[in-house]
C-alpha cells in the first residue's frame, strides 16, 4: 500500500506540490489528471522517490519510501518517465532484460531469461524482440519499455504520460494493456494523462491535481461529471454517456 | 563484426609487430636463448607490443565508459579534457617537488584527470542545450584551455620540453622497465567487465538507472575513476593517443550497439587491432625511421571521425 502524507515539493521559491495526502487504492488503476504545471509529474516522481519531497512523506508498506533499500525497492515499484528518449542501441530483448535487473545485477539466471520471454510475449513482441530500440515506431518502443517494467515484475506502476507522441490506435492497445496487467496479473497502476477521456474510460479511481493541490479524488465516477470538471479545468465540460463509458465533449466549451 | 576475426586480426598484426623493426630478428633466432636477437625481442619487441595492446585496449574502453556514463558519442579522453588534465597533473608534480618520484608523478596525473574529467561531468549537467556535437567542442575547448595553462607553466619553468614529451603519443621509446604502470589497467579492465552491466544501466539515464534500483552517483564516478586511471598510465608510459576512445568504441557500437557486457570485448580487440596497425604503419613507412603513433592515429583517426560526423548523425 503506498500512501501520501502531506507532501510539499518547491522547484525554487515556487511551490509545485502542496501539502498533498493521496492513498493509492492496490489493484486499481489510479488516474492523476489536471492542467498543465499541476504537479502531476512531480507528485508520481516523489512517489517513485525519482525526487525527494520537501516536507511530508511517501509510505510504502509504512515505510518511508527514501528508507528503502534501492533493491528492495526496484522490486516493489517501477516508474516510466516522460520522455522515452534513449540514445543507448540496445535490442527490444536487451532492453527487457534490464528489467530483471533489480533481481540479477545483469546476470540473467533461467528465472530471469522465462519473466523476459514472458514479457516480451505479453507486449506481443516477439517478432521484433532482435531490433534494435532506434529502428522501432514510437508505438513499439512505448510497448518495448513497458515490456521491460513487466518483466521488473512490480507490484506497482507508475507511469508518466505513457501516450505522449501515440496514434489513437497506439493509445487504445497500450490502455488496454494497462487494463489487462491490473485485471489478470493484478497489478497497480497510477498514471499521469492528458487526455481526461482515457482516463474516464479506463481508470478506476482518480486524483485530480490543480496548481499543485488535490481537488479532487475518488473514484472516476465521481469526478467525470460537469461539475467536477468545472473546479479542475475551469471549463463548462458536457459529459456523455456513450456505451457505458462516460466521454467529455470539451472541443468547443 | 565477428570477435574471431577480431581476435584473428590481433593475433596476425601482434606476430607481424614482433618481427618488424631495425634489427632483422627471424623466428628461428628465437631458438638460441642466450642470442642477442632473444635478448632484444625480450627487452624491446616484447614490452612494445604489451605496451601497444594495453594501451589500445585501455583508451578504447575508457572512451566506451565515458560515453556511456556521458550519453553521448562523442565524448572520450580526448574531446573531455581528460588527457590535458592529465598533464597538467605531471606538469604540477614536476614544479612543486624537485626530485619528483615516479609515484608522485602518477598520483598526481591520476588526481587531476580524475578532478578534470568530473569537472566536464559538472558541466555537462549544467548545459541545457545537449546536441551531440556540441558537447565534444566544449570538451575540445575545455581541454585547449587547461592544455594552455600547462604550456604557460611549463614555460615560466622552464620545463617546456619536459612537458612536450607527453605530447606526442610514442612506442618507439617503449622497453622493459619503462611501461610496467601499463599493467594497473589490466584490473582496471576487468574491473570495467564486471561491471558493464551497471554502465550500461547508467547509460540508459538517471530515472531509468534509478528505477532499476542502480547506485548511480556511485556508479558514475567508480566508471570516471576507471577512466582515469587507464588516461594516467596511458600518459605517463606512451603519450598521448587521440581519437582511439572516440572512434573505436562508436565503431563497435555501430555494429553490435550499446549493451557494454556485450560490446566490451569487441572494442578492446578493434582498440588493439587498430592501434597496432597505426604502430605497424608507422614503423614501416620512412622505415628504418619511425613516425609518432599519434601522427600516425592522428590521422587516421580523424578521417574516421570526419567520416562518422558527415554519416553518423542517424544513429549519434
Amino acid at each position: 500500500m503506498i500512501q501520501v502524507k502531506e507532501i510539499t515539493k518547491f522547484f525554487g521559491k515556487k511551490p509545485v506540490v502542496q501539502d498533498v495526502s493521496v492513498d493509492i487504492a492496490s489493484g486499481k488503476i489510479t488516474s492523476f489528471i489536471g492542467p498543465n504545471g499541476a504537479g502531476k509529474s512531480t507528485l508520481l516522481s516523489m512517489v517513485s522517490r525519482l525526487l525527494n519531497a520537501d516536507t511530508g512523506e511517501v509510505l510504502l508498506d509504512k515505510a518511508d519510501v527514501r528508507r528503502w533499500k534501492s533493491d528492495d525497492f526496484a522490486k516493489r515499484v517501477s516508474i516510466l518517465k516522460q520522455s522515452n528518449f534513449m540514445n543507448v542501441r540496445l535490442t527490444i530483448r536487451e532492453l527487457v532484460s534490464f528489467g530483471r535487473f533489480p533481481y540479477s545485477k545483469g546476470n540473467l539466471k533461467p528465472e530471469d531469461e522465462e519473466k523476459v520471454d514472458e514479457a516480451i510475449l505479453y507486449m506481443n513482441l516477439q517478432e521484433i524482440q532482435h531490433n534494435y530500440l532506434d529502428e522501432l515506431s514510437g508505438g513499439q518502443r512505448q510497448r518495448a519499455f513497458i515490456a521491460m517494467v513487466i518483466a521488473q515484475d512490480t507490484e506497482y506502476i507508475l507511469l508518466d504520460e505513457p501516450l505522449n507522441n501515440l496514434d489513437m490506435k497506439h493509445s487504445v492497445q497500450i490502455m488496454k494493456i494497462l487494463r489487462k496487467l491490473v485485471d489478470e496479473l493484478g497489478k497497480t497502476v497510477v498514471i499521469v494523462l492528458h487526455d481526461i477521456n482515457f482516463a474516464s474510460v479506463y481508470s478506476d479511481h482518480i486524483v485530480a491535481l490543480k496548481d499543485g493541490r488535490v481537488v479532487r479524488n475518488g473514484p472516476t465516477n465521481d469526478i467525470i461529471n460537469s461539475h467536477a470538471l468545472k473546479e479542475i479545468y475551469d471549463m463548462d465540460i458536457p459529459v456523455q454517456e456513450q456505451d457505458g463509458c462516460r466521454i467529455c465533449v470539451y472541443f468547443n466549451s | 563484426m565477428k570477435i574471431r576475426y577480431l581476435l584473428t586480426a590481433t593475433i596476425v598484426l601482434s606476430i607481424v609487430s614482433l618481427f618488424i623493426g631495425v634489427a632483422d630478428i627471424k623466428p628461428s633466432d628465437l631458438l638460441d636463448f642466450h642470442s642477442e636477437e632473444t635478448r632484444l625481442f625480450l627487452i624491446s619487441r616484447v614490452p612494445r607490443l604489451v605496451a601497444i595492446l594495453l594501451a589500445g585496449a585501455g583508451m578504447s574502453i575508457a572512451g566506451l565508459i565515458m560515453q556511456s556514463l556521458s550519453r553521448n558519442k562523442f565524448v572520450s579522453p580526448t574531446t573531455a579534457g581528460t588527457l590535458d588534465a592529465t598533464r597538467l597533473g605531471v606538469l604540477i608534480s614536476m614544479m612543486f617537488f624537485t626530485n619528483v618520484t615516479y609515484f608522485q608523478k602518477i598520483s598526481f596525473a591520476f588526481i587531476f584527470a580524475l578532478a578534470g574529467t568530473l569537472l566536464f561531468m559538472q558541466i555537462l549537467n549544467r548545459i541545457k542545450f545537449k546536441d551531440a556535437i556540441f558537447i565534444p567542442l566544449i570538451g575540445l575547448m575545455y581541454g585547449n584551455i587547461l592544455s594552455s595553462v600547462t604550456t604557460f607553466f611549463a614555460y615560466k619553468a622552464n620545463i617546456i620540453q619536459n612537458i612536450s614529451a607527453w605530447l606526442q603519443g610514442d612506442f618507439s621509446l617503449i622497453m622493459k622497465g619503462r611501461y610496467e604502470l601499463l599493467y594497473i589497467s589490466v584490473p582496471v579492465l576487468i574491473l570495467a567487465y564486471i561491471y558493464a552491466n551497471r554502465f550500461t544501466v547508467a547509460g540508459m539515464g538517471e530515472d531509468f538507472a534509478k528505477n532499476l534500483g542502480l547506485s548511480y552517483k556511485f556508479v558514475m564516478n567508480f566508471g570516471l575513476v576507471l577512466v582515469a586511471l587507464i588516461s594516467t598510465t596511458v600518459v605517463l608510459t606512451v603519450g598521448l593517443i587521440p581519437f582511439l576512445g572516440l572512434i573505436i568504441p562508436n565503431i563497435i557500437s555501430l555494429f553490435k550497439g550499446d549493451n557494454l557486457a556485450k560490446t566490451l570485448p569487441h572494442t578492446a580487440l578493434l582498440g588493439m587491432s587498430f592501434l597496432l596497425f597505426c604502430d605497424i604503419l608507422g614503423r614501416v613507412l620512412i622505415f628504418p625511421y619511425e613516425i609518432p603513433i599519434s601522427m600516425t592515429v592522428g590521422v587516421i583517426g580523424s578521417a574516421i571521425f570526419l567520416f562518422m560526423l558527415f554519416r553518423g548523425r542517424a544513429y549519434a
